[in-house]
């Protein structure tokens, strides 16, 4: 285990490391900067600026910089912001988990849930529907779903607001802090949900009817165990099993926020920062958050991994 | 002996892509107190289907028993409600498969596993049902029972897996067992330990078996009764020293025929020519007809029934029939 | 219990019979799915609205028409119009041309690239198999959204003429989903490399370039037909996305997505939802339609995989 495991880590360092050089020529490419675009800025200011940030010198010297200082613990410094990247990302991260996880927690819960009786009743008009439906779930496009309810729960109905955390201007706390942020997230939880839904809900299907098939239920049944029994404890735990590894593969989203919903919602989450420095040509706050998502995807892998040989006792370690 | 289950004209059929199949086809035969009885068959023949008819386990809605009784202790199976049936199952009926390294839960240690049904049949608390089975891992000849109860099945090889399916199926005191080629997939030494097993049990309990196996030397060994299956159908049964010493359908002959016999050398082993019918395609024939040496003009186009023969045995073939009638 | 029930395959006798009998098999099999029939059926009348539909429309020059700016649907424009003028059934079509166009041609050029490298990688095996998968890991390694923004975000200060765009969001799109592909089929690769026919051809003597197309591809044909299927409607998806954020294709070729742009503007969300609902909802339908024939046909031609 252990070889194995400083293997993976190598391998894991050494994709990063390309990756993260790949991310910065590609940064570096895009013509204009944070300066260019800001049009209150006398030339010879302009100038100046680039010679404080090292935006004059060459690619690979400014990828040395950044690498050495991304050792020490340093991601940079944003420009539109005027803060360390890092804690930016501490301030914006914990809104974007805040949604992800509660979207992510009713996803599995409703996909196990759907999952688990629509392949018990495999071929019912009840599983027609579900497979209908979940279909639907992972054909749509995100952004217009989120328009969609957007215009029909909040401006027509009035129901949820349509974006954003609290209401502009309030400055609720305590309970009331709670309630507005829950009435706020709402929405946007449930468009996250919807679309996490069709492909898991998807997966725990096939892998229950994988599982419903096996002799080792037969045997359940022969017991003359109840049916419930028979499949939220013989067949879900086979079935989840495998779903383990999913866990580390939902990594990135937990923490990596989501662009498109949190501009949409107009959600104050990391994925919405990511959107306005790109407007902006922020370059050490995309490099930083780009990277960071290729660390969390990186890792959730490695994680995966270590966890299925966890659960699985026929897996020997 | 009274008889303990009465099987009278099972059907059960499957409903598969190509059209409707009759797996078991107006199947009667009955099983006493104490008693051993054989189904005997190539496979697919609808020995295994039986079985699971038996248990009620026939999948839905791929397959549906569609006929006849199961008389158990003077109550019809076919007729109880899902409950009074699962009570039954695992406690007064139990069954063991061919294959033990698939037939146990991987991801659930073994004591669990055992423990089930004494929680469920016989309401034990966690305690008592841990003890029991502990006593249950030793009754099926194993060793350190509580270091088994904490393994998981992948730890144990296939032998000592069917040793805790049987134990699983005795924890309750069954009245009958059955065991569906318990020992197939089994080494020879194996096999015959497990063999030796079920026959202690059966012998201390007094519980009934009933083996399915396309195994005539495990039939010589155990049975007290056979049933010959041929496609759904039953074609000979009678008690195990007359059909060996005497034979009478062509199939059962051709099956005792391509055993091998200790001292005796043959050039080559007899085999049964041409295959079993697609159960799709069957015509009101013997079905055996275009494989039997002895086919007549009857034999395509009727079918015959299963008829007593004079020793005791029944026989389903239109030789004896003629014979009956005309010599 | 269930090997006691199956029936017995009678096989097709003669050789050169076997191709046509194992496609009509699997047509036959695939029209007894009526969702994935129905799913064909809404793919094929979504071409052949927005391919031989503006033919039948009399707005198709997209003349600016002060007089019916911001038409709600009425008789004459049975969507609407919009800001000018425009016709918004013949956009909706004229869109669904581009949007179409471009899933199907970046579904060609991901599968082309994925089949070819990871056949490759597969079957060469050592240092060139080392290095395309190495890449492929590295493109997977970084978050997809991020990497096409990126790219779009390079068009954009490249001034490339919004007519070629499309064709770079076409090359963009596959670049990001062939290594998925890639590494599909080399695990294919290397599994049917240890099955027996394969070392029959090793025996045989048949060269490298033989084996490879004429024995090995073959084999993965169904796996990738399958996954082209699904690839377009994934792409789709990623083209609206980046048109609709105006990193993809830009006005004044419309597409599905950057017709929702329109959303982007409040009176236009709040009260002329015929703007932006048509388009979403063309979107909606094709990818759904693709996505469940796609699962049908996978259902016939590759029964073993499931997700």
């Amino acid at each position: 285990m252990s070889t194995y495991l400083t293997k993976r880590m190598l391998y894991m360092l050494i994709i990063l490391f390309a990756a993260s050089l790949l991310i910065f020529c590609l940064y570096a490419l895009t013509p204009g900067d944070f300066i260019t675009g800001n049009i209150k800025l006398t030339a010879e200011r302009k100038a100046e600026l680039r010679e404080i940030y090292g935006l004059n010198k060459p690619v690979l010297e400014r990828y040395g910089t950044w690498m050495n200082n991304a050792f020490h613990g340093d991601f940079g410094y944003s420009l539109a912001q005027q803060k360390p990247v890092l804690q930016l990302f501490g301030d914006y991260i914990w809104n974007s988990f805040l949604l992800a996880a509660v979207s992510t927690f009713l996803t599995w819960l409703i996909a196990v849930i759907i999952g688990v009786i629509s392949a018990y009743k495999q071929y019912s008009w009840f599983d027609t529907l579900v497979m209908i439906a979940i279909f639907a779930a992972m054909s749509l496009p995100s952004f217009f779903i989120g328009l969609f309810l957007i215009k029909i729960l909040a401006v027509d109905l009035k129901w949820l607001p349509p974006g954003g955390m609290m209401t502009t201007g309030s400055n609720a706390t305590g309970f009331a802090y709670f309630k507005e942020v829950v009435h706020h997230m709402t929405l946007p939880v449930i468009v996250m949900t919807l679309l996490g839904l069709g492909s898991l809900t998807r997966y725990f299907r096939s892998n229950m009817i994988d599982v419903l098939k096996q002799d080792y239920i037969r045997t359940a049944r022969a017991k003359g165990l109840k049916e419930r029994k028979v499949l939220f404890t013989h067949a879900l735990r086979n079935a989840l099993l495998p779903a383990i590894t999913l866990v580390g593969f939902e990594l990135p989203a937990l923490f990596g926020g989501s662009i498109i919903i949190e501009q949409i919602f107009n959600w104050p989450g990391i994925g919405q920062l990511y959107m306005k420095s790109f407007g902006l040509r922020d370059y050490p706050l995309l490099m930083g958050f780009t990277m960071f998502l290729a660390i969390l995807t990186v890792i959730g892998t490695l994680l995966s991994d270590i966890l299925y040989r966890v659960a699985d006792p026929r897996v020997r370690l | 002996m009274e008889p303990l289950m009465n099987i009278d004209r099972l059907s059960t059929v499957f409903f598969t892509e190509d059209g409707k199949v009759t797996a078991v086809d107006e199947v009667s035969f009955s099983i006493r107190e104490g008693e051993t009885v054989c189904i005997v068959g190539e496979s697919g023949c609808g020995k295994s289907v039986t079985a699971m008819s038996i248990m009620g386990l026939v999948e839905e809605p791929g397959g549906k028993i569609s006929g006849g009784s199961i008389d158990f202790r003077g109550e019809d199976l076919l007729r109880l409600d899902k409950n009074t049936l699962r009570s039954i199952r695992g406690n007064e009926i139990a069954m063991i498969f061919q294959e033990p390294m698939s037939s146990l839960n991987p991801v659930m240690r073994i004591g669990e596993q055992i423990m089930e049904p004494l929680l469920v049949h016989l309401r034990m608390n966690k305690k008592q049902a841990r003890a029991r089975a502990i006593e249950l891992i030793t009754q099926v000849g194993i060793s350190r029972p509580e270091q088994i109860m904490g393994s998981y099945p992948h730890e144990l090889s296939g032998g000592m897996l069917q040793r805790i399916m049987i134990a699983i199926a005795i924890s309750c005191g069954p009245k009958l067992l059955i065991a569906d080629e318990p020992t197939t997939a089994l080494d020879v030494t194996i096999q015959a330990q497990i063999l030796d097993l079920l026959r202690g049990f059966k012998e201390n309990s007094g519980m009934s078996i009933l083996l399915i196996t396309h195994d005539l030397g495990v039939v010589a060994e155990m049975a007290d009764y056979v049933i010959v299956m041929y496609s759904g159908q039953i074609v000979e049964e009678g008690g195990v020293v007359e059909l060996f010493q005497n034979p009478k359908h062509p199939y059962t002959r051709g099956l005792l025929k391509s055993k091998p016999v200790m001292g005796q050398r043959l050039e080559e082993l007899y085999s049964i020519p041409g295959q079993v019918p697609s159960p799709l395609a069957l015509e009101p024939s013997c079905y055996f007809h275009d494989r039997c040496g002895h086919c007549m003009d009857v034999c395509r186009t009727r079918q015959p029934q299963l008829q007593e023969t004079g020793s005791g045995q029944k026989v389903a073939c239109w030789l004896y029939e003629e014979a009956e009638v005309y010599v | 219990m269930a090997a006691d029930s199956r029936v017995s395959e009678i096989t097709a006798p003669r050789v050169n019979l076997r191709k046509s009998s194992l496609f009509r098999q699997s047509l036959r099999r695939l029209l007894h799915n009526k969702l994935a029939v129905a799913g064909f059926a809404v793919v094929l009348f979504m071409f052949v609205l927005c391919f031989i539909g503006p033919f039948f429309s009399p707005y198709t020059d997209n003349k600016i028409n002060m007089a019916m700016m911001n038409k709600a649907p009425n008789l004459q424009h049975w969507l609407g119009t919009d800001a000018l003028g425009r016709d918004i059934l013949t956009r909706v079509m004229q869109a669904g041309r581009i949007s179409l166009t471009v899933g199907l041609a970046s579904m060609v050029l991901s599968v082309f690239l994925g089949a070819l490298l990871g056949a490759v990688a597969g079957y060469y095996g050592g240092l060139l198999d080392q290095i395309i998968m190495r890449i492929a890991d590295l493109l997977m390694t970084i978050p997809s959204l991020p990497l096409l923004f990126i790219f779009g975000a390079l068009l954009s200060e490249w001034k490339i003429k919004a007519d070629y765009r499309m064709y770079i969001v076409m090359l963009m799109l596959s670049m990001v989903n062939w290594p998925g592909l890639a590494r599909m089929v080399r695990g294919q690769m290397l599994s049917l490399r240890e099955r027996e026919f394969m070392q029959a051809a090793v025996v045989l003597g048949l060269r490298d370039r033989r084996k490879l197309f004429g024995h090995l591809l073959p084999n993965i044909v169904p796996l990738l037909i399958v996954m082209a299927t699904l690839n377009i409607g994934g792409a789709i998806l990623s083209e609206s996305v980046l048109s609709f954020f105006g990193l993809g294709v830009m006005p004044p070729t419309p597409t599905w997505g950057n017709m929702i742009d329109a959303a982007n503007n409040i009176l236009d969300f709040q009260e002329r939802p015929w703007l932006w609902i048509p388009p979403g909802l063309s979107i909606f339908a094709t990818v759904i339609a693709i996505n469940i024939f796609g699962d049908g046909l996978r259902d016939v031609l590759d029964p073993k995989q499931k997700r």
